[in-house]
Formats: C-alpha cells, structure tokens, sequence
C-alpha cells in the first residue's frame, strides 16, 4: 500500500513534441493518498488512460516522476511496483479455470499454496465466482470474465493500488450496478487505494471519495462529487459534470452593465467590480440549471426571458430559455409550476461563478 | 515529501539494495535484448549461407570455383548470367515456368472464389464430404499421378503445353485456393451480404463489386500462396513437358555435361530462380504477417 | 455462421468441380484400374485382383523405404515446430526489420525444390561447398555419398532450412493476433516469460500449429526433389523415401501395376495419419468443452 505522488509529469506519444497539444498528459503535480477511492474521470481522450499506465508502469512518462511512497519508481516495471490493473476489455487466460486464473498472480510469485487457496476463496466469494471455479475460462460470458479480471487484482492484499480502467464497459447496467457497489464494498474492507477510470460521472461519483476530472491532458480539478457539482474550479467540469451541464454566458461590461448578447444582467455587485477590473476578454459567468430560479410572474430584479420549450423528465422538468438572444437551460422540480410562454429569472449570488479563461475566479462574496 | 524519508541506517541500506536491485533488472532485460538479436542474426546466417554461397558461385568463372576454394569471386564474372540471357533454350525456360504459373494462378483463382463463397455461406448436400474430398488432393503425392498424368494429358494432346502444366497445378491449388479463401470469407459477416441484395445488387454484381474488394487481402494471400506451391514444383512440370514448355528447373538438369557439371551456370540459373519469389514477397510483405495465419487465428 | 442450407449452391461449385474431376478424379480412376490389372500392352491385360497389394505391402525394400519415410518426417517435425516457435518468438515486431526479416524468411520457401536440392549439393560438397570443405577442414571427414549418417544430416538440416520458415512465419502470424492487452494483463500479474508463453502465446497458438503440422506431414510425407538432387537417394537407398521409389518403379520400370497399387497404399497412408491427428485434436478440443457439463 502506497501513497502515490505525480511530480511535473508530463507524456507524449510523439518523437519530438513541439506544442502543449502534442501531449497526452501535460506537466501535473498530483498525490493519490493511501487507502482512497478515487476516480478519474474525463472524456474520451483526455489521457485518463495513459495516466493509468504511467502509474503502473506499462508506460514511461516523457518527463517527471512517479514516486511511491517517496520512493521514486519510473524505472522499475509495472511487476515490481506490485500494482494491480484491471482493463477495459476483458483479459482471462483462457486454458486455466477460473481458480487458476484468480490464483495466476500469487502464484507467480511463489505464494505458499495454502494462502492461495484462502485468498482466491475469498475473492471468489466477494465476486460471487465460487459456482465457476472450476470451469474454463474461455467458457465464461463476458462480465465473468470481466469479474476473474478483477479478482486477480483483488488477490494480492499487498499492492501498491488497484488500478480500474473503465472496467464495466462491456457489463450489462444492472450488473454494473451491483459490481460497483460491490468495489465500495471491497475498498472499505480491504482498505487498499484505488484509482478508477471513467467516463461516466455517475460511475465515478457512486464509487469514490474524491474524483480528479480531466481535461486535454491535464487534471482541471479533484475533489469530492459536491464540490465539483457545486463549485466547478474549470468551465469544462462545469459542462461535463451535472445533467444538463452548467448554463455559461458570455459576458462584457458596457456602460456600467454586465451584458450576455444583448441581454443585461442582473448580478451582485461584487460580480459587476470583478468583471470591469478582468484583464481578459474571455469571461464567462456560470449557473447550475438547478440554481436558477424560475418565476412565471414578473418579480422584483428578475430578467424577462421567453419560454423555447419544456422537457418533461418525469421528477422534473428542463426548461429551455432565451434571455436575449442567449440560451438558458433551468431544471424545475415537477410540484413546480411551469411557465408556458415568458419566465422571469434570477440567479442567486452565491450560486453563481465567475470564470476567467476558464478557470474559476473567487468573485469574493465566498 | 522526499524529505522525510528515514535516515537510519538499514532504510539507508534497503533504498540502496533496491536501486541495485533496479539497475540490475534493467541490465537482465538489456542483455535479453542482445542475447535476442544475437539469436536472430544466427538464424539470418543460417538462412542467408547457402543462398550466398550459390551467389558466390554464380559470379566465378568455373575455372576458380574448381581450382581453389574462395569466399568471394577473386575473379569476377557475369558469363554465366549472358549465357543464360543469350541462349533460348535458357531464357525460354524462364518465360515456360512464369507462363504455366500466371496460368495457373489465374484459372485457380477464378474457379475458387465461387466455390470458396459457396462453402462459406451455404449448406447443401454432401457440402462436408466435399470438402473433405477435396482437401485430401492437397495430401495426394504427385509421384502417384505422374503416369496417368502422362497418359491422359498425351491422349487428349496436351502433352508439351503450358496448358497441361497450368492445370495438373491445379490438383494441389485449388483445393488449396478453396480452403485459404473460405477462412478469409467466412470472417466477413453475412449481413453485408444481406444489405447488398437489399440494395438491389445482382449476385455476380454483388460478387464482383462488393465483396471481392472486401477480401483483397485475403485474395492476395491466396495468389502468394498458389504462386509458391506452382513455381516450385517440379515432378509434374517436368513430366508433361518435353522441349516447347519445359520449365526452367528441369533445364537446370541439363548443365551436366560430359566434363562434369557446370557448376557456374547451375549456380547463376538457381539465383535467377530465386528472383522473382522475392519480388512477389516484396509486394505482399505487409501482408504475410497477418495473411500466413490464412484467417484461422 | 449460421449458413443458409441452399443446394443451388452447387452451381458455385461446378467449374471447380469439374476441373479437379478432371485433375483428380479421371487419374485416380486410371491408377486404380491399373493397380488390379497386370498389362503387357494396350490390348493385352489381366485382371489380377489385390495381387499387386500383395506384392506390395511385402516387398522388403519398399518397408524399409517406408520406415524410413516415418522417421524422417516425425525427425523434422520434431525439431521444426519447436524452432519454428522460438524463431517467431524472437523475431522482430516493427519497424524496417522486421519487414526485411520476414522477406528473409519467406525465401527458402519460394525456391523451386529441385533447386533448394542443387544449392545444398553446392554447398555440401567436399570440394566446392563452403560447408563441406569446412567439415573437411576442422578435420572431420564428411562425405555424403560414402556415409549414410552424413547424408542424413544433411537432408534433416536442408530440411529445416527450407520448411523451418513455413512454421515460423505460421506463428509469427497467430502471435500478432495476441492483442497487446494480456501481454499487459501478464506484466501486472507479474507472469514469468514462461508462463507467458505457457498460458498467452501457447494457446493462440494451437490452431496456426495444427495447420503447421498437418502442412509439415503432408509435405515431408511426399519429398522427392530435394532429396533426388541432393543424394540421389544414396549412398546405397539410405536416402531413398517413397516418392522416390514410386517414380523409379512407374517411370524408370514401367511397372504399371505394382506402381499402381503402390501409389494407392502411399496415398492412404497420408490420408490416414493426416485424419488420425485432425481427430485426434478435435476430439480433445471437443472434450475441454464437454467437461464443462
């Protein structure tokens, strides 16, 4: 068990990068804590996994180091870091039954073969695997298999971490479900960190404590699933994290007014001081669908806005909205009432942000 | 973070150890490296020697290659070389062999590829029987067929044509072409099939238009291997020939000569053979990797 | 697949048909009716039922050939496949070498055979081979038309050299179907190279090895030229497999009836083992399933 600390790491796949866009992971200073759960999560693309296999040591990073513990690890191989991964696509070796295959790591390393039996009867008890145990690998479906995957990463109770990359792709939902409270469950029992990879803010947010979210080659931000959701530090997890994705409006000051197109805004003051004194043109404010209060009467301070049209998602309801000539979305919880052809808007201090090159800037209310 | 590592004596030591440790293994796995590419050149040499030594000698003047053993032509010559080119029976030994081979290649292709689809997409009667059947003739030693070759291909009067060559070949390749090309076809799914007729394609239109381009590769690898199994062999080729078409490799039987062998011009005929084999891997070498597992992976 | 059952399909299959029944079918029925009959010319014939069978299947020089025909096919067998292996093993996976490596190994294998034959008898030979005279000179005295054991070697090591290539390129080829996955999978799971090999490589490569070794039989079974040029067949018949004896018998004697017969036991034969071990390996591919219950 470990704690593992990323220091000016950076990748590229190219001979001789010359841009930041070149790289798959750009310069990142990271520590993964020993014993979490966390998950990273980001779009296809975004270099999740080629931080995973610099972690375990498939990949050589281009550049920085990779400390375990403390102790530097880039050029030891992924089987003397004792690190455990498991893949996308299931991997089973296909003449070995299901026992053999979960006991293939111990044995590798010469185990006594009594502590093999206890640990693959355990992990096959965890996954629900006793019944096949006996059977062939290649005979499996594909989420047994995608399980005995996953056991022989839970076998060794002494590595470093267990790396996940996007392991239930190929599982049906339901199982998914239940193979990922079964991991919770595994995590909180064996205490071993982990580091989950995927796509899918649901997955990552059930699963870990603290989530990194990754963005072209970099980690934009890692925190708990509530502080991405409600304080998004980079414009990008405010898009990708939520459903629908958080509301960004362009804005400018013109004659004392924070405008979005040509509509005006009414914000704090607070807000109005900070865009006037940004040394950008590239600013933006951020609401939360959830956060913006709709009314379908005129009210003090709120902006006129026309109704596009309605959503109805059973518990609630999007609204799509023009303000100006920009377009809102705002989630209304179904007892609400829904505004049919004008809405009046307000967005509440405190749940707005202020982004400046698209990176959060405290506005100072906070 | 690197700083608080402990200072005592023994986690000086273990830190120590497990750098060594490390720059051993990277050594192991360096010297694997070598001892790799050691092996390789080994067995490159093995393979290359003989075809060198037979290009050594091709280049002597059989003066040298009898008097004195030299590892390279001391005395450099390309006389066999304008023998070869110079003398019709020679050159036209070539011109035999390439011709019943492009024959043969030609007439094995075309009946396999309906054949090959058939087994690969229907089933009808006899479908297993009949292919069994017709892999046994890939097993059939062409000693056995040598005299009722003879006998039928006089007969009929073919005896002495490219002809009788291009289609005794075809006893061993088309079964050949039909097994190779039905591992390829049967990878293709049936529904590109399906959408085609859908589409409004005719049979041979959908045939020709869609699903041979989709199997280019595999028809490739079909043509390098009807193209090896042809041009090497000899019993039969040099059985139903006499003069007209005989081929290169039973013209090579001729350089014993009264004063014993011509070793140079046996030499240089026998490079000369191994030309055009490496020109026709050249151009399917990107495919072998993958075509030589003939879809059955 | 699921294939439609269709017998228009035949029509696919005609013209093949027609020209292997051409190739195949009219020339076997020709060996068999010679093979139960003795014929002194076009007019005059006996039948004489399985006679020549007989005769054959007795005849104290073609047993031996035949003998010798097993031990030479199951020698290069035995140590073509494992070299076979490792060559594919060992072999380059990218770049320009390994386009060149695998234009240097496919070689041997597009060398008319009668020529493979000349190049090692140039090579081999005591006087002009680089191979011999190199024996020569460390001192042993090698001579392949006196000694039975140093035309054997030779012929089991031009074997290798011609063939060896058909096994490796077989399985440099199932290898590159291995996606690069469960090489990862292995690293993590700290696997040995062995057990690398013993449980990733191995078995992918099961199916290319069957062809390999089915193509191996079948071809060693049926060698003629190589052998003819090299040797000749000698010294004495040491060399002398059954292609070699079948031609001399059908065109060297004319001896219409036993060559028949003798070309039907030959063929058999191959048949027959080439069943044997494809059965055989269904048959426990079959039970792995079967076990499962």
């Amino acid at each position: 068990m470990a704690e593992i600390t990323l220091k000016s790491l950076a990748h590229t796949y190219l001979a001789d990068p010359t841009s930041s866009e070149d790289y798959a992971i750009r310069e990142m200073d990271h520590v993964w804590h020993q014993g979490g759960a966390y998950a990273l999560l980001g779009p296809s693309g975004c270099g999740k996994s080629t931080l995973l296999n610099i972690i375990s040591g498939l990949l050589e990073p281009s550049s920085g180091e990779v400390l375990f513990d403390g102790e530097l690890v880039n050029d030891m191989p992924p089987e003397a870091r004792n690190i455990a991964q498991v893949f996308q696509f299931p991997v089973v070796y296909d003449t070995m039954t299901v026992y053999d295959n979960l006991a293939f790591p111990l044995r590798n390393v010469k185990t006594p073969e009594a502590r093999v039996h206890e640990r693959v009867m355990e992990v096959a008890d965890v996954l629900e695997l006793t019944a096949q145990l006996k059977r062939k690998a290649k005979n499996l479906t594909a989420d047994e298999k995608q399980k005995v995957s996953m056991g022989r990463g839970l076998v060794r109770d002494d590595v470093a971490a267990i790396l996940f990359d996007e392991p239930l792709t190929v599982i049906d939902p339901q199982l998914k479900w239940k193979l990922r409270r079964k991991l919770k469950e595994i995590h909180q029992r064996f205490g071993v960190t982990m580091i989950y990879v995927t796509h899918d803010q649901l997955e990552a947010s059930t699963f870990a404590d603290k989530i990194a979210v990754m963005y072209e080659g970099q980690i934009v931000q890692f925190g708990t699933p509530r502080e991405l959701f409600e304080e998004p530090r980079h414009t990008f997890v405010g898009y990708f994290i939520g459903s629908p994705g958080m509301n960004f409006l362009d804005v400018v000051m013109s004659d004392g007014r924070v405008m979005s197109g040509d509509a005006e805004l009414v914000v704090g003051q607070h807000i109005c001081d900070a865009v006037a004194h940004a040394d950008s043109s590239n600013i933006k404010l951020g609401i939360r669908p959830e956060f913006i209060e709709v009314h379908p009467e005129p009210i003090e301070g709120g902006m006129e806005a026309r109704v596009d049209y309605a959503q109805d998602l059973g518990t609630f309801s999007i609204v799509h909205l023009m303000l100006g000539n920009v377009v809102l979305k705002a989630r209304i919880a179904e007892d609400q009432a829904t505004p049919s052809s004008k809405a009046w808007l307000r967005f509440p201090d405190d749940r707005l942000g202020l982004y400046i090159d698209e990176y959060r800037v405290e506005s100072g209310h906070e | 973070m690197r700083n608080i590592l402990p200072t005592t004596p023994e986690a000086v030591r273990d830190r120590a150890a497990a750098a060594n440790n490390r720059r051993r293994r990277r050594a192991r796995s360096a010297s694997t490296q070598w001892r790799r590419r050691g092996l390789v050149g080994i067995y490159v040499i093995f393979l290359m020697l003989p075809i060198y030594w037979l290009l050594n000698m091709s280049f002597q003047s059989n003066n040298e290659i009898l008097s004195a053993l030299t590892l390279w032509p001391q005395d450099f010559t390309a006389e066999h070389y304008v023998k070869i080119f110079t003398t019709s029976n020679w050159y036209m030994g070539y011109v035999n062999s390439i011709s019943y081979v492009l024959m043969n290649m030609l007439i094995s292709i075309v009946v396999a590829l309906p054949a090959a689809y058939a087994f690969s997409r229907y089933k009808f009667i006899g479908d297993k029987h009949l292919f069994f059947w017709l892999l046994t003739n890939l097993m059939a030693p062409p000693a056995v067929f040598l005299l009722p070759y003879f006998q039928l291909y006089y007969t009929v009067g073919l005896f002495d044509t490219h002809f009788s060559v291009a289609l005794a070949h075809c006893l061993f390749n088309i079964p050949l072409a039909v097994w190779i090309l039905e591992g390829f076809m049967s990878g293709v799914p049936k529904e590109v099939d399906e959408m085609a007729f859908i589409d409004g394609y005719s049979f041979p239109k959908f045939f020709v238009k869609i699903f041979v381009p989709m199997i280019s590769s595999g028809i490739g690898v079909t043509l390098f291997f009807l193209f090896m199994f042809s041009w090497v062999e000899l019993l039969l080729a040099n059985t139903l020939t006499a003069t007209n078409a005989q081929p290169i490799a039973s013209v090579m039987t001729q350089t014993k000569g009264a004063s014993g062998i011509d070793w140079g011009t046996l030499s240089a005929a026998g490079v000369l053979t191994i030309l055009p084999g490496i020109v026709v891997v050249y151009f399917v070498r990107n495919h072998i990797a993958k075509g030589f597992a003939l879809g059955r992976t | 697949m699921n294939k439609v059952y269709n017998n228009r399909a035949w029509w696919l299959i005609l013209p093949m048909l027609l020209l292997v029944a051409f190739t195949a079918i009219i020339p076997l029925m020709t060996v068999v009716n010679y093979s139960v009959q003795d014929v002194f010319d076009a007019h005059t014939r006996f039948f004489t039922g399985t006679e020549w069978f007989k005769q054959m299947l007795n005849d104290p020089a073609l047993q031996a050939a035949l003998v010798r025909q097993f031990a030479f096919s199951l020698t290069v067998l035995a140590i073509e496949v494992p070299l076979g292996i490792g060559i594919a093993l060992i072999m380059p996976k990218k770049g320009w070498q390994a386009s060149a490596m695998l234009i240097l190994v496919t070689m041997p294998l597009l060398i008319p055979w009668n020529v493979v034959g000349s190049i090692w008898q140039i090579f081999t030979r005591g006087d002009i081979g680089l191979m011999g005279w190199g024996l020569r000179e460390l001192g042993y005295g090698y001579n392949i038309t006196a000694n039975p054991v140093d035309a054997w070697a030779t012929i089991i090591l031009m074997d290798v050299w011609h063939w060896t290539p058909l096994i490796a390129l077989l399985c440099f080829s199932g290898l590159r179907s291995i996606p690069d996955a469960y090489y990862q999978a292995a690293r993590i799971d700290r696997a040995s190279k062995w057990a690398i090999f013993r449980h990733i490589q191995l078995p992918k490569l099961t199916n290319v090895l069957v062809i390999g070794v089915l193509l191996r039989f079948m071809y060693s079974f049926k060698i003629y030229a190589e052998p003819f040029v090299l040797t000749g067949g000698g010294p004495g018949s040491s060399t002398t497999f059954l292609s070699q004896s079948l031609t001399t018998m059908a065109i060297g004697q004319q001896d219409l009836g036993p060559s028949a017969a003798f070309s039907l036991i030959y063929f058999l034969i191959i048949l027959l083992v080439c069943w044997v071990f494809y059965t055989a390996i269904m048959n426990m591919q079959k039970d792995d399933k079967n076990k499962e219950g």
